[in-house]
């Protein structure tokens, strides 16, 4: 455990620290920061009115689109002066999220960081490979900078150049991997290719996150990379990733209770759902300083599960993400969630995790193509047995989430292999 | 008595049986026999040819599914009635064929027709039986 004190603390002196940082935020905020007053006083919330932590359900809300408004500067709650370096989303939907750090800020992120990496026992004698992308993205330099606190041998390799990556790893004795899940099976791909024998390599874990994967990816890398893999959760809103991470038990992500306050909302009415309840989390940032958010709805769907952890944490955990708001297909009414089709595949005998989505209308009636890399185990030279397959896998997802679909079978490598995020549904419908 | 083909997953897309073959030709291998099967969306490619090893190392190289099959090679006498006389005799022994293709070749008088059967065992047994000469790999790859 990086910091025994914050992350194993009795739940009242914890909720104590957190209401003591939630009313500090909020006066800071409401005073300093126009777009919160404005927000506060059309809900007719003064800060005085935040005499407990619960009280924090008066707060307004804080989203995506709100922060796009405020580009580039209007969320800045610190002297300009005092910021040292800005983030910022991909905005590839419009224009970016900024995150704006301060020096405090830094160091809060480090810590998030170096408690995540803790999670999977790295220290200062391990070699860590950093395949997130460097730059404006909070996934390269979180790792790094987390890396760093906890003084273990940092590899600042970025994204790409997968070749490199799997040489690298055998070189350097790399014993911890951080990239995204789909980079992660890419490199896995590559390196045995190569002829590479990951039981024969130092590489233990493995810590991935910023894009949704299920279990049956988890297997996968496992088994493939010969690792235990991590799931880790952050957002550049909030700071970049080290807002929660899995233990070692991979059951749930602890989030840093004492940072970042966790809720659990439903979605449509905004109203604050018991432990438990699966919702759309919402997230306040407590300590920060550059552009602190509050009440963030993330979009990610979740629950909390605020039973002990045989870790020794206190820090409640959120079960790994379970969709989101806004990638949540709608196929002739029936929700559908790119993560329970992965799931779906990954259970049929042989099919690998290499899948696209394809979601098209014709006339009025929504199709949706599941195309699946064909791979030697599923090879026949029989026909009947290629459709039976695309027929089986058919099925499966029938039977688990209610939705006709058209399985294809299509060549390996014809779908596109990430280097960061992978693009996983293809929306052509025009709505 | 078990002949081994290579059955080959192509998308149904333009150029790829040309691609193919243009690896095989670039590994100096030589299609001795090949059937193409397909739906709408895909084909498997099952072929016959002088260097099995030789020509599934390229394929694999090149990033095609390719796969080793067990099929039956018998020959059938080379007129009217010759291919009928062999389907009566599976049809008797209740051998079901899953597939059948012809060889490109003819050794001596006679043509030869590849098999897939699930009970291969017993299909080479019935043929003997029946006094229809089934063919080796070493008398293939000596045509």
């Amino acid at each position: 455990m990086w910091n025994v004190k914050h992350e194993s603390m009795g739940r009242k002196e914890l909720e104590h620290l957190q209401y003591e940082r939630l009313s500090a935020l909020v006066n800071k905020l409401y005073n300093r920061v126009p777009f919160y007053t404005k927000r506060m006083d059309e809900k007719k919330v003064k800060p005085g009115d935040i005499k407990k932590l619960s009280d924090i359900a008066k707060l307004p809300f804080s989203t995506k689109t709100d922060m796009r408004e405020v580009y580039p500067y209007g969320l800045l709650a610190s002297d300009p002066n005092d910021i040292v370096e800005i983030h910022t989303s991909s905005g590839t939907t419009g224009k970016p999220v900024v995150g704006a750090y301060t020096k405090n800020d830094i160091d809060l992120w480090s810590e998030g960081m170096a408690r995540t990496l803790a999670m999977g026992d790295t220290t200062r004698e391990d070699t860590v490979q950093n395949a997130y992308g460097y730059g404006l993205f909070t996934g390269g330099l979180g790792i790094h900078y987390g890396a760093r606190k906890i003084g273990a041998n940092l590899i600042p390799i970025s994204g790409g150049n997968t070749q490199r990556q799997v040489m690298m790893m055998q070189d350097f004795k790399v014993t911890v991997l951080c990239c995204t899940p789909s980079y992660a099976m890419n490199i896995a791909e590559v390196g045995l290719e190569s002829g590479v024998d990951f039981d024969s390599l130092p590489l233990r874990m493995g810590f991935f996150g910023a894009e949704p994967w299920g279990e049956g990816m988890r297997r996968e890398l496992e088994e493939k990379l010969k690792i235990k893999a991590i799931d880790i959760y952050g957002m550049t809103e909030i700071i970049g990733p080290g807002v929660a991470s899995e233990c070692m038990q991979q059951n749930g992500l602890h989030i840093f209770e004492d940072l970042f306050y966790p809720e659990i909302i439903n979605p449509d009415t905004g109203e604050v759902l018991p432990p438990g309840e699966k919702g759309e989390l919402v997230i306040t940032t407590l300590t920060r300083e550059g552009t602190p958010v509050l009440r963030y709805r993330t979009r990610d769907i979740t629950y909390l599960m605020p039973e002990f952890c045989s870790c020794g944490r206190t820090l409640v955990r959120m079960h790994r993400l379970m969709g989101r708001t806004d990638d949540m297909l709608i196929i002739r009414g029936v929700n559908v969630f790119p993560s329970q089709i992965e799931e779906v595949l990954l259970k049929v005998e042989g099919v690998q995790p290499h899948y696209q989505i394809i979601v098209e209308r014709q006339g009025q009636l929504d199709t949706i193509e599941v195309q699946v890399e064909m791979n030697e185990k599923l090879l026949s030279d029989e026909i009947k047995n290629l459709a039976g397959t695309e027929k089986q896998i058919e099925n499966a997802i029938y039977s688990t989430l209610n939705v006709h679909s058209k399985v294809k079978l299509v060549e390996p490598k014809s779908i596109p292999r990430s280097e960061g995020k992978a693009k996983r549904v293809i929306d052509k419908r025009k709505i | 008595m078990k002949i081994r083909q290579i059955a080959i997953f192509l998308e149904n897309k333009k150029g790829r049986l040309a691609d193919v073959t243009r690896v095989l030709s670039e590994a100096s291998v030589n299609i001795r026999a090949l059937s193409l099967a397909d739906t709408a969306d895909f084909g498997i490619l099952r072929l016959i040819v002088n260097d099995t090893d030789k020509a599934l190392e390229a394929l694999k190289k090149a990033a095609f599914v390719a796969q080793v099959n067990e099929v039956m090679a018998v020959e059938v006498d080379d007129r009217p009635g010759g291919l009928a006389r062999i389907l009566e005799v599976f049809d008797k022994n209740n051998i079901n064929i899953e597939y059948m293709y012809a060889f490109v070749e003819k050794r001596v008088e006679n043509a030869i027709v590849i098999f897939k059967i699930d009970d291969h065992d017993r299909a080479v047994e019935v043929m003997k039986k029946n006094n229809i000469s089934v063919v080796t790999n070493d008398i293939l790859k000596n045509l």
